[in-house]
Formats: structure tokens, sequence, C-alpha cells
């Protein structure tokens, strides 16, 4: 059977929107970079074999100078192209665990609040507003210091403090499907609410929400790094932020080992921000034009 | 408003609860967790610290006592300073403030300037400028821009100071003031830039959206300026989404605050917030979550005046 030359089936909608995002030179250029840190956080430590922790070398090396450290040394000796190599792992895997948190609270509250409405609706957003009242970062603060900061409080911390923007979208999106067709001939077809939110309304809320959860991914990455700059992260893990904090005093005399952390740091969040920008494009199509 | 004003009022009065909370959540005895580091293990004080606080007594009443305080302004004492917590956080107060409106009016009054104008041509090199030194500004650790900006402006080109809020020598209100500006410079900028590119987003896209109406091209048409028709005609459409992100984002700036402060060594709440937690000075550091909070809730307040006032449609009656 010969085809009409002219006729163009519609494309599935995951497909189109993954042809617009692989379009995006903005996203793509996003990728490469995110690719790049994601693969010299995993193999660079072992490919490059330096002690992140040990005093290796003189303290102060600029860079370039020796071979053995060729991004320099930091104020006790450490190697400052170690430090970023393991340091990627932690502030990555710290910043995404910590978005996870920030948007399955967010979801859940969202969802409840913009599905049921009336009291249900006023009390969640209430809820979340008082949340937005409250300097994130301070609260985070106290709760790293009331409980002994280690890898789970600071995860936990900072998804307890990111989850209300995520809490606005989602409450948006059910306010708008919660009354569509099929949701209402799931609904007259006797189906519970249980189903109704989570099976039936939730796909369909999920586009806009994962291109809010990559940006969300990227905040928490600046948040982690703002922590363990202050010296209230895990004190076992070396993270970028860490590093800033700890040769904050020493900036006038090994500004290298604060440069390139802060590079690093730079780098990965707006590689995440502009996955999540070319993500929001490919799947919002009301806001393509902007 | 007075449905906004009570909101804020209950708004505060949660925060309050929290701190209650907060306190008794954390692992251990309370009474230890509020000695810190100075009540050490000494029996007697904490003895004293469970009367004081009303730790002996049943927890609704304990609430009582505590909130009873906190509404005739008694925050408790810092055991590092011996003084009055409202006291340290009033003297820090003014730094902090002055931090957080200069960069607002840096990230505001430039990003919606840099947006108005990106939205004249969507698609034109400015534009394209204006969103990666936005998508860029939005992507640095405020902490580290500063010490860069440290290393650029007061080290490698000495025009501004390291760190500090005054100079030791200087008299006369004018040259304080002039003062006070030069050591604002870097921090300011620090924190307002940070901020900045949500702000640009934001008008632009909203500036899009007037540019294409219909009262736009009237005032085109009856020869306005191109001045004139952006930042009178159009702007005063498109501020209210600006208005809204100010704010929404004031925690966020507080919460830069924090770590701009401490990079400078700017005499804040923030830096006060830091040094406390790291005293384990409980005491003062509920303070200042609680202070903040009401900083916060006071410029909402202020914002959703000034939101009223830009738009016509909410001053009489309105429902919002």
């Amino acid at each position: 059977m010969a085809r009409d030359p002219a006729f163009h089936p519609p494309k599935a909608p995951f497909v189109e929107a993954m042809a617009i995002f692989l379009g995006n030179r903005a996203a793509m250029a996003g990728l490469i970079v995110l690719a790049v840190v994601i693969l010299a956080s995993l193999i660079g430590p072992s490919l490059y074999g330096v002690d992140p922790k040990a005093t290796v070398n003189a303290p102060f090396l600029p860079p370039m100078e020796d071979a053995a450290s060729p991004l320099g040394t930091d104020y006790i000796g450490r190697d400052v192209l170690a430090g970023l190599l393991s340091g990627g792992p932690a502030t990555i895997m710290i910043g995404t665990a910590a978005a996870l948190v920030a948007v399955l609270i967010g979801i859940t509250l969202g969802a409840l609040a913009g599905y049921y409405g009336g009291m249900t609706d006023t009390i969640l957003m209430r809820f979340t507003e008082f949340f937005q009242v409250l300097p994130a970062l301070l609260f985070a603060m106290v709760l790293m210091t009331l409980f002994t900061p280690s890898l789970r409080v600071t995860i936990i911390g900072i998804g307890l403090v990111m989850w209300p923007p995520t809490a606005r979208l989602a409450r948006a999106e059910f306010m708008k499907l919660r009354n569509m067709d099929y949701v209402r001939a799931e609904r007259a077809m006797g189906a519970r609410d249980r189903r109704i939110i989570w099976r039936v309304i939730l796909p369909n809320a999920m586009p806009p929400l994962i291109a809010a959860a990559a940006l969300v991914v990227g905040v928490s990455i600046l948040f982690e790094a703002g922590l363990s700059f202050l010296g209230l992260g895990d004190p076992n893990i070396r993270s970028w932020g860490e590093m800033i904090g700890s040769n904050r005093d020493y900036i006038f005399d090994c500004p290298w080992a604060v440069f390139f952390p802060g590079i690093a740091i730079f780098l990965t969040v707006l590689g995440v921000s502009l996955v999540g920008d070319g993500l929001n494009d490919a799947m919002n199509p009301r806001f393509r034009e902007r | 408003m007075k449905q906004k004003l009570f909101f804020a009022v209950v708004l505060v009065c949660s925060v309050v609860v929290l701190n209650f909370f907060l306190i008794r959540l954390a692992p251990g005895d309370p009474a230890v967790t509020l000695a810190g580091q100075a009540g050490g293990a000494d029996a007697e004080t904490l003895e004293e610290i469970r009367r004081t606080y009303g730790l002996d007594q049943p927890l609704a009443q304990q609430f009582f006592v505590y909130a009873g305080k906190i509404l005739t302004g008694d925050l408790g004492t810092s055991y590092y300073f011996n003084l009055p917590v409202s006291d340290l956080i009033l003297e820090r107060l003014f730094p902090t403030l002055i931090l957080v409106l200069s960069s607002l009016v840096i990230s505001v009054g430039f990003g919606t300037f840099f947006g108005v104008l990106a939205a004249r041509n969507p698609r034109g090199p400015f534009s394209y400028v204006v969103t990666v030194v936005a998508l860029g500004g939005y992507s640095v650790p405020a902490f580290w821009l500063g010490q860069m900006l440290i290393l650029a402006f007061a080290w490698y080109v000495p025009i501004f100071p390291v760190d500090g809020m005054a100079s030791l020598r200087v008299s006369g209100v004018l040259d304080r003031i002039v003062d006070l500006a030069w050591h604002l410079a870097l921090p300011a900028l620090t924190l307002g830039v940070s901020f900045m590119a949500q702000y640009s987003r934001v008008s632009r896209a909203a500036m899009l959206e007037v540019l294409d109406s219909d009262y736009i091209r009237t005032a085109r048409a009856k020869g306005a300026s191109e001045p004139s028709v952006l930042f009178v005609h159009g702007l005063r459409n498109a501020i209210l989404p600006v208005i809204t992100l100010v704010g929404l984002q004031l925690g966020q700036i507080l919460s830069g605050a924090v770590l701009v402060e401490t990079v400078f060594n700017w005499p804040g709440l923030g830096r006060l917030a830091l040094d406390s937690i790291l005293r384990r000075d409980y005491p003062t550091i509920l303070g200042i979550l609680l202070a903040s909070a009401v900083v916060v809730v006071v410029i909402n307040l202020a914002t959703e005046a000034i939101y009223r006032s830009a738009d016509p449609r909410l001053r009489s009656g309105g429902r919002h």
C-alpha cells in the first residue's frame, strides 16, 4: 500500500518531546558537561590514584609547577585535583538524593492539596508557606547541629527544606487535571481516590514535575556546597564545598584551592540547569515560545 | 489585607512552636542541649536551666512558659555572650537588613532592566546574552563568587576592603555613610548577582506578553518614546510577577546572606547564626530563626502592600 507523502502521522508525545530535547543545543551542551563531570567522578579517582585526604606534597604549591600535582596543593599539601575528582561523587550523590527526598515530599503534599482542594488544600498550603517563610539554610543549619551531621542527616535535612516549590507545582497540575474527562470517567467507574491520584493523574502531571525536579537537583547541589562550606556537612566526606570552606582562610596564599572546586560546582549546576530547562521546553509545549 | 495580617501572625506563632519542639526533638536531655558547651556536665547548671526553662514541668505548661516569655520579648540568654538574645539580635539586625535590602535593589533593579530590554527582541543577540548571563548567575555558588570578587577587587586590584562593615578611624555622618557603602559594595553585589537571574527571566517573560498588547501599540502610535513605552506603559503591567517573586524569595535571600556574611565577615545575623551554631549556643540560634521569620513576614506584608498599589484592580474590594 502506497503512503500518501503529505500524510505525517502524529508522533507519540514522548517521541516528540525527545526530538525537541535532542534538537536543543543548550540542553545538549548541558548534557555533555554533565556527562564529563559524572565520568570524571566515576573513573577519575581510581585513574588518578592520589589520596584526596592525605598530605602528598608541599603546601601552597601552585598549579602546573609540579607534575605530581597538576592543579597544585592546598594549605596542608592536599592534592587539589584529587579533591576535585573525589568530591564529585559526594556532591552529585547528596544533591540528587536530597532532591529526590524533596520531590517525593513535594509531590505527595501537592497532589493531596490539589486533588482534594477545600480544607485539605488550605491546611497543606499554609504548611507549605510556613516552610517557605523559614530561611532554608538557617533551618538546615539548626537540623545539622541538633542531629550529628552524617550523610543521611545531610540528605534528609536538605530534602526537608527544598520541597515547597515542587509542592506548589504539583498542586497546580493536580487542580488542572482533576476535572479532566478521563479522570471523571475513572471516577464514574468507581475508582478509589488513591488510584485516581497515583495511577491516573500523576502520570499525566509528570512532565512538568520531571523538568522541575532537574532544577531542584541543581539547587540542592548549591545548598549542599553551602552547608559544607560553612563546615556543617559530614566531616568524613571531602566535597567541593568543603574544599572551598577549609581553604577559605588561605585564599590569598593558594587561591587555586578555592577557585577550582567553585568552577566544578558552577559547571555541574550549569549543566543540570541547562538540561532542566531543555526538559521543560520539550515537555511543556505552551512555554516553548519563551 | 486583614486576612494576610492574621496569617502572618499565625506563621510567626508556628515558628515559636517549631522552636519549642526542635530542642525537644534532638536526641538527649534538652537541658544538656540548651547548656551546650558552656553548661558542660555541671549538675548545678543543669538544674538551673531546668528551672529557668521549666523543664521539670509538664510539656503543655512548659510550652506556655516558653511562649509567654517570647511574647514579652524574652528570647532567653546567650550562653556564650551571657547577654539577652534579644539584645544580640537587635544589634545585628541593621547590618543584615541593609545587606539584604541593597542586594534586593541590585537584583530586582538590574534584573528587571535587562529582562525588559531583552524582551524587546526576544531572538536577538542581547536577549541571548542576558539569558546566558542569567543562567550563569543562577548556577554560581554565591559564597564562591564572593571570594573571587575579594580576590579580584580587594587583593589583586585593591579598590574595595577585604571584609568588615566599617573602617576604624572614620568620623562625621557623611563620611560614615560613604565608608559603609564602600564596605557594602562587594557583599551586596555578590548576593544581588545570584538572585538577578530569576528577575531578568520573570520580567522578560512578563514583558513578552505585555508588548503584544493593544495599549502598547496605542502608546507607540501616539508617539511615545521607546523608553517611555518600555518602562512606563510596559513595565507597569509586567511588574506584578516581579513583586510576587520578591516575596517568595526572601527566605532564600536571607539564607544567602548567611553565606555572604560569612565570606565578608559582615557583622549581621547570619554571621551570628553560624558562630552560635559552632558554639552550640541554642538560645541564640533559635532566637535568630524566629527573628528572621519575622523579617520575612514583615517584608512580605510590605510587598503585598506594594502589589496592591501597583495593581489598581486589587486596591478596593478586589478579592485576592
